[in-house]
């Protein structure tokens, strides 16, 4: 108990400053590193803003023109640089109106903290104008939330709040601060959070479970690995190369595991899921050993999970305990940090050679590439494909682009056919699929990456439920290339009524507006293209540009994602037409 | 279909606002009917215990109780079933004086290990603590007498395996 007490009493800070609530929110963005805010001003977070103000030489803010929108721009943000992404937003609407990121990031394991205005204290519970109990509505879909009413807590909880958010399995967290906490005076002095005694972030490895897992991969004669962005979140690619090749064991990606592992990289067989490739998805139920590295077995990667890889003794690496048998049973479950758990599992597995089963894959992939890739990338129908506009831009960028996808059949292709060089180059919303998020998230990309090519690829649907970010364009300059996939439909869910629902297309088909002209609106250099003479042309414009630039691809209007795993069909059911 | 029981789940936590509604969340997420919950100090300082009272499958309240512990402020997350702890339920009832001295309502006050807390003119209240069943036996034997109020506790519980809470706080 003596320790216990200890560690709940608090040393006292050596050195303070007085200053407002609101400059102390500032200074602690600043001694957390932050140079950069995403969010949209409104009546209980102007205190903060006012100190931006004055602070604007040191923390730069990005306005963007919808709340929505800082919360994307931070995720893009947060997914190239590993940092955390922060966002600002007032009470109420200002504050509802960034839940759909938070839930985004949430899902998708991106470090966020989002810092919300709240009425004053003396308000709260009172139904205050734009009065929200944004603590409330975001605490299931926040890694961690709390509200602030008085100004002396705000250096402990934003030291917390930055600690949560970034460490362990990466969430997004929210602190509602109410105004009078903002305009409250305090004693400022800074102390990084390094622990928190309820919460462990990363759990202890077990080397038993390391030998054990070393033991059935030694043994196993089809092995198979499906990685996620676990890889990229511990920053363990190396360690996962290096074993996967030691190994010589076929390894397939997850939506968010892509560029993890280059896309040509001799051991990588693709993609995963519903629209992957057909070789991982049907040698799933083939392999004996399945090793799964950071990734959760979501439903989208597993089809049905009676008919689940069942054959297969199932290994998991994995950093939340959480996930351990939460979809898929596994045989052994390594938990820890997965850059600690490959360095040490690299040194007793063996050299190994598989080049029989290899060609497993290779052999459906060839069946794939003849029956679907072939006619994608060399189109004999009049009508351009996504696919071929995909394949177009890897040849200009050779694969040194991130690519930013939004959500449905174009992020699909673009996942299937983006080639990827760099680690954090494929930004997408995986989990929560949030159609909107492509164009503030590539602004934040851009941000975060200056010197690297940052494309959007968007449908005509999710284009509109953002559009207004290219406003942000307009003000920051960001030199986001953008791409609209336009088949004049909400392409995925069109595809469903197709194949599912006798084609009956309700409320799928898109009376679009001119988006030429809309992105030149908006001060934009834009083209639009509809014809494959012009698209080689159109696209070497795009890249060599300098600045944003907008380019509108119309599209076959009626094509389909292929291969697919119907729902509640088995991965190994996946079909090619 | 594997077999629903009750589980008593406790959970350990640092003291603070709007945890309640971060745990409830977790078992709402999974559309689980929570049939009673307490929330009381624990034997730790500055330790809150949340104690659940849900009858689920076990594979699903193993998977809840990860999300549970999942959660920062929770320090420790556990399950047991109803062999595994020493739990009891209080209620109390509130009478009209009218039948204060009736005999059969005498002998329910034995039969159940029930007392009287409070007797005033217009009305007097019972109070008894043990299982579930034995306070809905009693609240079936007095309801003829017309409650005027009856209200009950949600489930306390002791386990029998130990729950090393100290050892967790000292580990992190």
């Amino acid at each position: 108990m003596k320790t216990l007490n200890k560690t709940l009493t608090k040393e006292k800070p050596k050195t303070t400053i007085k200053m407002s609530g609101a400059e102390a929110v500032i200074n602690c963005l600043l001694a957390e590193g932050v140079d950069l805010v995403y969010g949209y001003p409104g009546g209980a977070i102007m205190p903060v803003y006012d100190e931006l103000f004055k602070y604007k030489s040191k923390l730069h803010h990005v306005l963007t023109r919808h709340e929505q929108g800082a919360t994307h721009a931070a995720q893009g943000f947060a997914r190239v640089t590993g940092k955390t992404g922060v966002v600002f937003a007032t009470s109420g609407p200002g504050a509802t109106n960034i839940v759909t990121g938070i839930a985004d990031a949430q899902i998708d394991s991106t470090p966020m903290v989002c810092i919300t205005g709240q009425v004053s204290s003396h308000l709260l519970g009172s139904d205050a104008f734009q009065e929200t109990d944004i603590v409330g509505i975001s605490t299931p879909v926040t890694k961690w939330n709390y509200q602030i009413t008085k100004a002396s807590e705000i250096p402990e909880i934003l030291a917390k709040a930055f600690y949560i958010a970034k460490s362990g399995r990466p969430g997004p967290v929210l602190v509602d601060i109410t105004k009078d906490a903002q305009f409250g005076e305090l004693d400022f002095s800074y102390k990084k959070c390094k622990k928190i005694r309820s919460y462990k972030a990363i759990p202890k490895f077990n080397i038993e479970k390391i030998k054990e897992a070393a033991t059935l991969i030694n043994s196993a004669k089809k092995p198979f690995i499906v990685w996620g962005q676990g890889v990229i979140l511990g920053k363990a690619e190396k360690e996962f190369k290096n074993f996967i090749e030691k190994t010589d064991i076929p390894s397939a990606s997850t939506v968010l595991g892509l560029s993890a592992l280059e896309s040509k990289h001799r051991l990588n067989v693709g993609m995963v899921g519903m629209h992957g490739n057909y070789a991982p998805n049907v040698l799933t139920n083939e392999c004996d050993v399945l090793i799964a590295i950071g990734m959760r077995f979501d439903d989208r990667v597993t089809g049905n999970l009676n008919m689940y890889a069942k054959q297969a003794k199932i290994i998991h690496f994995e950093i939340d305990p959480s996930e351990v048998d939460k979809n898929v049973k596994t045989d052994v479950a390594v938990l820890g940090d997965v850059k600690e758990t490959l360095s040490e599992i690299i040194n007793l597995v063996d050299k190994a050679n598989h080049k029989n089963w290899l060609n497993e894959f290779t052999k459906l992939y060839e069946i794939e590439y003849k029956t679907i890739i072939k006619d994608q990338f060399n189109p004999t129908k009049n009508g351009l494909t996504m696919g071929e506009v995909i394949n177009k831009i890897n040849k200009e960028t050779k694969g040194d682009a991130i690519i930013v996808s939004d959500v449905g059949q174009h992020q699909m292709f673009a996942c299937r056919y983006a080639d990827f060089i760099k680690t954090r180059s494929n930004v997408t919303s995986g989990g929560l699929g949030t159609m909107g998020f492509a164009l503030p998230a590539a602004i934040g990309a851009k941000m975060g990456v200056p010197n690297r090519e940052v494309i959007a690829i968007i449908g005509d649907g999710g284009f509109q439920m953002t559009i207004q970010e290219l406003g942000t364009i307009l003000q920051t300059k960001a030199a986001v290339k953008i791409v609209v996939l336009n088949n004049s439909f909400l392409g995925m869910v069109r595809q469903w009524q197709e194949l599912f629902f006798d084609k009956r297309y309700a409320s799928t088909v898109m009376t679009n507006p001119d988006f030429v002209k809309i992105a030149e609106g908006y001060g934009i250099e834009a083209n639009r293209v509809s014809k494959r003479k012009d698209l080689d042309k159109a696209i070497k414009a795009m890249i060599a540009s300098k600045s944003s630039y907008f380019l509108e691809v119309v599209i076959e209007s009626e094509d389909n994602v292929f291969p697919m795993i119907p729902t509640g069909a088995s991965v190994s059911d996946i079909r090619l037409s | 279909m594997e077999e629903k029981q009750n589980f008593t789940v406790s959970v350990y936590t640092e003291n603070n606002i709007g945890l309640l509604n971060r745990l409830s969340a977790i078992f709402l997420k999974r559309h689980i009917n929570i049939e009673s919950m307490t929330v009381s100090h624990s034997e730790i300082d500055h330790v809150h215990r949340f104690t659940f009272l849900v009858n689920v499958a076990e594979t699903l309240i193993k998977k809840v109780v990860l999300q549970l512990e999942k959660q920062i402020e929770v320090i420790g997350a556990f399950y047991h079933t109803d062999e595994e702890v020493i739990y009891q339920e209080t209620a109390m009832f509130k009478i009209s004086t009218k039948y204060m001295y009736d005999e059969r309502i005498q002998n329910k006050l034995k039969l159940r290990r029930a007392h009287v807390v409070t007797i005033t003119k217009q009305y007097f209240v019972i109070e008894t603590t043990g299982f579930k069943e034995d306070i809905d036996k009693m609240y079936d034997r007095l309801k003829p007498y017309g409650l005027l109020q009856f209200v009950r506790s949600g489930r306390i519980a002791i386990t029998r395996p130990k729950m090393d809470i100290s050892e967790i706080l000292l580990e992190n």
